[in-house]
């Protein structure tokens, strides 16, 4: 079962992150790098940041990560979590990925449990025949 | 010393605003009301509809100029600006823009304005960033039920607890704050609703850690004020209201919402402020009276800190034992209310509030009140900031 349920909006790939989507439906978690700096981006972008470059790879990484921040939401906003508060988000910080960061859910924890600092390890939830989300849970 | 050459060089010269209620309450139209706090504004400054030849906004105001200037009978616009970005991100910048816009010589007199009948066009709270299937940015945030700004800034609020030992009823102070201030304004939509630290503490919660009383209010309202050059301000009806400095813009990758934006525990004015305060060539010891626009109590502790108030990690103890309220504390902020308890005009009741503090007719008046600071839009970027002066 997926953390969050069916209904809610899912992403709708672009040229710029089809390839982290198409990765995510092996359950792979793949992350931008620029080829000609080597400086790790995300959420996806046309372009690096940091020398402009156009050319960039798609890394794949093991997937271990670092809770940065995270928040329980408790008052829905979508007709969809109506009786699936509260939930958690999550913002993880990625080492193996020059420290970007990627929001998802700490699908298998309490959020008494959650504290900054707290090392996860990348999920995957399937979401619909096209779609699959990254997500996290504790490190084991 | 600054040698920015647009220091006191324009002038606010007339303000207006319709009354402000909660969300969905007031019948008539929302252009409606947008043309009533304009005219409002004309009329302060001693002006005619004749007179005005120029007209901003932000945050995508459906009230196009064009529309208001045939309605209202505008002969000639020589200026409509429209400010990108998102929340009230740019409620000084808009003023900013008009008063480049006067120093040019491009407009003579620019009206500055922003109607918002949530009840009219939805909550801003609620609908679904992206819609449903979003892409790029939100497409890597809305699917994990991270939707609102709100969510993000407790994100961001969170961390900042986590460095700096912030506590919830620090937040509370804020709120607290500002719904004192509101006590004494008949305008405020929370007037006659006083609230305590406990009330805070046991309101619901609606993000951790923000708590219902963490969150702005959702209103239905509109406000305008008229800008000229300093030189014609003399000859109108108030005592003119001059802009010290105006800044606008963000710092790196702010935009990337609650990814790698390299600077997280942060209300994105560090960049800004700094640009302000070099143009107005005054230091935060300088600041009388501050007007910070709350979307959430966390990012008015973080804007408090960007604004050099105290260091970063500090705003939490600085906004306790009183040192954001009026009348003794020592930078008393958002005396009419605010976003919070006044009405949430995307913070152009915070400028309009700026003005009247100026003028001496605050309903909490700032004795002695000279320089007063106006924030706008913690946290979205861009962000924009202004120092008016009497």
């Amino acid at each position: 079962m997926p953390y969050l349920p069916a209904g809610l909006p899912l992403p709708q790939p672009t040229d710029a992150d089809a390839p982290f989507w198409e990765a995510a439906r092996r359950h792979e978690l793949v992350v931008q790098r620029c080829t000609e700096c080597g400086t790790f981006r995300h959420s996806p972008q046309p372009c690096c940041y940091n020398c402009q470059s156009f050319n960039y790879e798609w890394v794949k990484i093991k997937g271990n990560g670092v809770i940065f921040s995270y928040t329980n939401v408790v008052h829905p906003v979508h007709p969809a979590l109506k009786d699936r508060v509260p939930f958690n988000v999550v913002l993880v910080e990625l080492p193996e990925a020059g420290n970007v960061r990627i929001v998802g859910n700490l699908v298998d924890t309490p959020f008494e449990d959650l504290y900054v600092g707290m090392p996860v390890e990348v999920t995957f939830d399937d979401m619909d025949e096209g779609t699959t989300l990254p997500q996290w849970k504790r490190a084991s | 010393m600054s040698d920015w050459p647009m220091k006191d060089k324009v002038a606010i010269v007339g303000i207006g605003e319709t009354e402000f209620t909660k969300w969905g309450q007031i019948k008539r139209s929302e252009f409606q009301l947008g043309l009533e706090a304009i005219l409002k504004a004309i009329e302060d400054a001693g002006l005619s509809v004749k007179d005005i030849d120029g007209f901003a906004s932000y945050s995508m105001d459906r009230n196009e100029p064009v529309a208001i200037a045939t309605a209202l009978g505008v002969p000639q616009i020589r200026f409509s600006n429209m400010f990108w970005g998102g929340g009230g991100g740019a409620g000084c910048g808009a003023v900013h823009n008009a008063a480049m816009a006067v120093y040019s010589g491009t407009a003579n007199y620019v009206v500055v304005f922003r109607a918002l009948c949530q009840g009219q066009f939805g909550r801003l709270g609620g609908p679904v960033a992206g819609g449903p299937r979003p892409q790029g940015e939100w497409a890597h945030s809305v699917p994990y039920g991270l939707m609102t700004a709100g969510q993000r800034f407790a994100m961001q609020t969170r961390r900042h607890m986590h460095l700096y030992g912030t506590t919830s009823r620090q937040l509370g102070a804020v709120a607290v704050a500002c719904r004192k201030h509101a006590q004494r304004n008949p305008r405020a939509v929370m007037y006659g609703r006083p609230i305590t630290i406990e009330d805070h503490q046991n309101s619901r919660m609606i993000a951790d850690p923000f708590r219902l009383l963490d969150c702005c209010l959702e209103s239905d309202g509109a406000a305008a004020i008229v800008l000229t050059s300093a030189e014609r301000a003399k000859s109108l009806k108030h005592r003119p209201v001059y802009i010290m400095a105006a800044s606008q813009g963000n710092g790196p990758r702010q935009g990337s919402g609650n990814m790698s934006k390299p600077n997280y525990d942060t209300a994105n004015f560090e960049e800004v402020a700094k640009d302000l305060y070099e143009r107005a060539g005054v230091t935060p010891k300088d600041i009388d009276v501050a007007q910070i626009y709350e979307n959430f109590t966390g990012m008015v502790i973080m804007s408090i800190e960007n604004h050099g108030f105290c260091k970063r990690g500090e705003g939490g103890p600085f906004v306790e034992g009183g040192r954001i309220e009026w009348p003794d504390g020592e930078l008393p902020i958002n005396t009419s209310g605010g976003n919070l308890s006044e009405a949430y005009i995307h913070g152009f009741e915070l400028v309009t509030e700026a003005v009247r503090q100026m003028r001496g007719t605050s309903t909490c008046q700032v004795k002695d009140a000279e320089i007063c600071l106006v924030a706008s839009g913690p946290g979205v970027a861009p962000v924009s900031d202004m120092i008016v002066r009497r």
